[in-house]
């Protein structure tokens, strides 16, 4: 018998989000997985299209309606909770903020468990999470036959790659009352030609040795020179020094690139919780003794400001 | 009468280094020090300072928890919370568990606003506060970096993956505080002898009507992976040198 599972999609109205299709490849990895994609959109088709093309999707439901032209929890909730209760047995969503908003009010409304930031699915039943900041992981398990909702560590799984043939699309019916207590009025989107921190191969992370905003800028230099997302340290956010959307931490982004590099930051548990899983930690730090170098694969002490410009130019171009 | 409620929870101080237990049946918790959890203080900060600006008349802080959590109550109350109520509870109280007994107080003390941390520093879940929103039927703005109230309604500034999002809420409402919000304060030793004389009422799930179901069982804990110890280099050159033999860099 196969185990239905419904993934809600992120996406901005035209793009999907990457981490859907790393929501696609954790339920992949759970026997006999049928699995359905919901995009929630004022218009879901070039959205619906995408998530088509992942491997391992059996169908996408379109679930359409002007008021989803925002991503509000407290709108999408009912209908995805009308599509939910079509008989799927686990109901994922991203651990990012989008899902961290979202699948809680789902959960609630539906009267099931939530599983948040599952990092392996040993079945439909039985998951493996990070608590206590990643300094513990727990195996969870509810009884056989229940509901389940969880949010997916994105940081945990590769992505689900394209599909040789692309998942037939459908239009879903979603009966639901929609609340119009909570309003979307802007977002700061702060667009970059750079890569996207979440799913970077490449991340320059700053710390509040980075001094200021304009001492931040040489990791953009050389992260530009190197194809990197930039992130930053809560430290350097705190401090005014960076956005707080580049935050990586425990209550920031949870981040796992094929090279980090940890600039000036001493490396609190909060944060190297968020660099864990990356495959190589590379720190530059001042300070001999920081707590960042019990982490990186290759530690460089001395000054960041004499280092940095030694690197670009070594990199050349 | 204006009322904020705030959801607090007891959990390992955040300093504490976690032990995992040998026999994997748990985290070492015995003698480890205890505090209100990081963003639930936030979260009270928040209450104190729109009370301070006019915004409401009465702050009420309220756990879910062990009778241990009186002295975070009593924390709590030497912040400048008015009074507290503890839904004495043992044993693993999961998120839902906690909305629907935060659903009864928010329907018996009637809040313009609930404020809760975004997430405990223990379970890591992120859920109690959704949850609320949806069983209360009510609006929610979670991971908030800035709160602004105004006829009825509350504007709010939320710390989204893309950025910065504001979103409109009708209140009553339910808001999860991130780390920017504010800084909470420092206890005066004068407010720690006032609160001991502050209001602290004791309730139980039962007395609440809430069923203390534990819907999801924990088999076993353990240590995360370590990363295995890495090396130093003496500088940029050697350091380049070493990422390209990796294949790092090309």
């Amino acid at each position: 018998m196969s185990t239905r599972i419904l993934i809600v999609a992120e996406h901005d109205g035209t793009r999907l989000n990457p981490s859907t299709a790393k929501c696609v490849a954790c339920a992949r990895t759970i026997a006999d997985a049928d699995i359905t994609v919901a995009v929630c959109a004022a218009n879901a088709e070039s959205v619906a299209t995408q998530a088509a093309q992942l491997q391992g999707v059996a169908r996408v439901l379109k679930v359409e309606n002007a008021a989803n032209e925002h991503p509000l929890a407290a709108v999408l909730a009912p209908q995805i909770v009308a599509v939910a209760r079509g008989g799927y047995s686990l109901v994922l969503g991203p651990s990012t903020t989008f899902g961290k908003d979202l699948m809680p009010r789902v959960a609630a409304l539906l009267d099931t468990v939530q599983v948040s930031d599952i990092m392996a699915a040993e079945s439909a039943t039985r998951f493996r999470r990070p608590i206590y900041a990643g300094n513990a992981i727990v195996t969870v398990e509810v009884e056989p036959g229940a509901q389940v909702v969880g949010t997916v560590r994105i940081a945990s799984f590769e992505a689900a790659p394209a599909a040789s043939s692309a998942a037939p699309i459908q239009s879903a019916q979603a009966q639901a009352d929609i609340p119009t207590h909570t309003r979307f009025v802007s977002v700061s989107a702060a667009r970059s030609d750079r890569p996207d921190l979440q799913t970077a191969a490449r991340v320059i992370s700053g710390g509040r040795a980075l001094a200021s905003a304009e001492g931040f800028q040489i990791l953009y230099k050389l992260a530009d020179k190197l194809g990197a997302a930039v992130g930053a340290s809560r430290a350097a956010v705190d401090a005014g020094y960076a956005p707080n959307e580049l935050q990586v931490g425990q209550t920031g982004k949870i981040i796992a690139p094929e090279l980090y590099v940890a600039i000036g930051i001493s490396g609190a548990i909060q944060h190297l919780t968020g660099i864990k899983d990356a495959r190589t930690i590379v720190a530059i730090n001042k300070d001999a003794e920081a707590p960042i170098f019990e982490v990186a694969d290759i530690g460089l002490v001395g000054d960041l400001f004499q280092i940095i410009p030694e690197i670009e130019k070594l990199i050349g171009k | 009468m204006k009322r904020i409620l705030v959801g607090i929870k007891r959990v390992v101080d955040y300093n504490v280094r976690i032990r995992v237990k040998p026999d994997g049946s748990g985290v070492v918790t015995d003698g480890v020090k205890m505090s209100i959890n990081p963003f639930d203080e936030i979260a009270l900060e928040e209450a104190l300072r729109i009370k301070e600006r006019g915004g409401a008349e009465e702050v009420i802080v309220a756990t879910v928890g062990p009778a241990d959590t009186q002295p975070q109550l009593r924390n709590a109350l030497a912040m400048g919370a008015d009074r507290a109520l503890l839904v004495q509870a043992d044993g693993v109280i999961e998120p839902a568990v906690a909305a629907r007994a935060l659903l009864k107080l928010a329907e018996r003390e009637q809040p313009s606003l609930v404020i809760l941390g975004k997430q405990a520093i223990d379970d890591d879940n992120s859920q109690t506060g959704q949850m609320l929103a949806a069983l209360w039927g009510r609006p929610q703005a979670t991971f908030a970096s800035k709160v602004e109230l105004a006829d009825g309604k509350a504007r709010v500034t939320r710390e989204v993956d893309a950025g910065l999002e504001t979103l409109e809420v009708d209140l009553p409402a339910v808001i999860t505080t991130d780390l920017r919000l504010n800084e909470p304060r420092y206890v005066k030793l004068p407010e720690i002898m006032k609160a001991k004389k502050k209001p602290l009422e004791t309730l139980t799930l039962a007395s609440l009507g809430v069923e203390a179901r534990q819907r999801l069982k924990a088999v076993r804990f353990e240590p995360p992976p370590q990363r295995q110890k890495g090396i130093k280099v003496k500088d940029a050159a050697e350091l380049i040198e070493l990422l390209k033999k990796k294949g790092v860099l090309a």
